[in-house]
């Protein structure tokens, strides 16, 4: 059911030069070999910078639908590369008719929502379990509960969007109660850019999760740019952002608090640019990755299938659920909750 | 799919006709599936399917009546079956790769 986990290969080693040798993939720094990979472990290769891909890999990861993305060297999400458009043409249509659906599109952004609300109410429930109640962790766990009991009630995706925001700002209002370590304050997220080390790595891991999640929809056939609760926007992957949705605080809010908490990341690992941009230095997007990278192979129990799942498959599972929703083999959509 | 590890030995010989060029072909077809970890030593994760297709290539190449060729399948995995001294320039592609 769940296929197999292949590895992404991050390259984020400024200068290095990507080429096809046979079918391996051979990374080179000037004429210095580092790494050979067979193309046979790879699902995809990300690239941060300034890192060169010779036009017979890029064909040949094309062709095997092999995800090659890039991103800026401090880990914004910059573009990705395309093969020949796959997948079932009647799938995607169904997707499109689903959108023109006032109700599907209500009832499919609530889903994501729902999912969103109850994974971000259990990392704040774990917070109090684990180390007590603060007022702003129980009044964001308060927001929580009345989204969730308000959610049915939602006669339009705005009024989706306005109980996961005012949920939202509750639960980054307590945020910083989930930092252990005092060298680390948390007053509120921002971004473009971002303005301090948390929201730094909160930006970076979130880049990484959603191409993650555009990677599996397109494998499974879905049109990620067509989503139901985020706006569609030409360029914007908004069906990777809905699916996102799922899996923010249960795995991305989940890393950057383990990797402060656990000072795996120190202050060190960030570095201010003029202007008052934050961003992780080198060092620090390493130890993001590998940690990323270690958690994508954790297997958990998925809620619908009593089997594990190693988490990296769990946004392929969730975009197969989603298609066979679409297509009308599923009468309803369980979005991903984790416990 | 499940994914064996294995062990691919060989020796070409070189002194034969056209040795050298089986030799070098031999080596492309085994990295093309692992990694090289001694001279002539190769270690591989592969599908089954990918053992069988790389097992054919190989047997393509090599003369049987001059060339040796041994594929062990290392059960249960290399990290059971494997001890490791000196040198070793294996790296395991299921962990992160960040280069």
């Amino acid at each position: 059911m769940t296929g197999e986990l292949l590895n992404t290969l991050y390259v984020q080693t400024q200068g290095v030069y990507l080429r096809l040798e046979g079918d391996t993939l051979r990374i080179q720094h000037e004429d210095v070999t580092l790494r050979n990979v067979p193309l046979h472990h790879l699902g995809g290769v990300a690239v941060f910078g300034n890192v060169l891909i010779s036009p017979f890999l890029l064909h040949r990861c094309a062709e095997e639908g092999l995800e090659v993305a890039w991103f800026s060297e401090s880990g914004r999400f910059q573009g990705r590369l395309s093969g020949p458009v796959s997948g079932n043409v009647l799938l995607r249509r169904a997707q499109h008719k689903a959108l023109d659906n006032p109700s599907q599109t209500l009832y499919l952004a609530g889903r994501f929502v729902e999912a969103k609300l109850k994974n971000s109410r259990l990392v704040l429930q774990r917070a109090v379990r684990e180390r007590g109640e603060t007022e702003a962790l129980a009044l964001a766990i308060a927001e929580h509960e009345a989204a969730l009991r308000m959610l049915p009630q939602a006669r339009s995706v705005d009024e989706v969007r306005g109980l996961e925001g005012q949920a939202a700002s509750a639960y980054f209002a307590a945020f910083g109660d989930l930092l252990l370590s005092g060298e680390f304050r948390f007053d509120g997220r921002n971004k473009r850019p971002p303005r301090d080390p948390v929201n730094a790595l909160l930006g970076y891991i979130y880049a990484l999760l959603v191409t993650q999640c555009t990677a599996a929809l397109e494998g499974v056939g879905l049109d990620p740019q067509m989503g139901f609760l985020h706006a569609l926007r030409p360029g914007r992957n908004a069906l990777a952002l809905d699916l996102m949705e799922e899996f923010r605080a249960w795995w991305a809010d989940r890393l950057a608090l383990s990797l402060l908490n656990r000072k795996q990341l120190t202050p060190k690992h960030f570095e201010e640019r003029p202007g008052g941009a934050v961003l992780l230095d080198e060092e620090g997007r390493k130890a993001v990755i590998v940690a990323f990278q270690s958690r994508r192979q954790e297997t958990v129990q998925h809620p619908l299938f009593k089997e594990p799942v190693p988490v990296g498959l769990l946004p392929h599972v969730q975009a197969r659920l989603l298609a066979r929703y679409l297509r009308g083999d599923l009468p309803e959509y369980a979005p991903f909750v984790g416990r | 799919m499940d994914r064996v590890d294995i062990l691919v030995t060989y020796d070409v010989n070189v002194t034969s006709e056209d040795g050298q060029a089986r030799l070098a072909r031999v080596a492309k077809v085994c990295k093309n599936y692992g990694q090289r970890v001694q001279m002539s030593v190769f270690e591989c994760r592969v599908t089954r399917a990918q053992l069988e297709e790389m097992e054919a290539k190989l047997l393509k190449i090599i003369e049987p009546d001059k060339d040796s060729l041994r594929i062990y399948t290392l059960v249960g995995g290399r990290d059971r079956c494997l001890r490791v001294h000196g040198q070793d320039r294996y790296t395991d592609f299921d962990d992160p790769l960040v280069v």
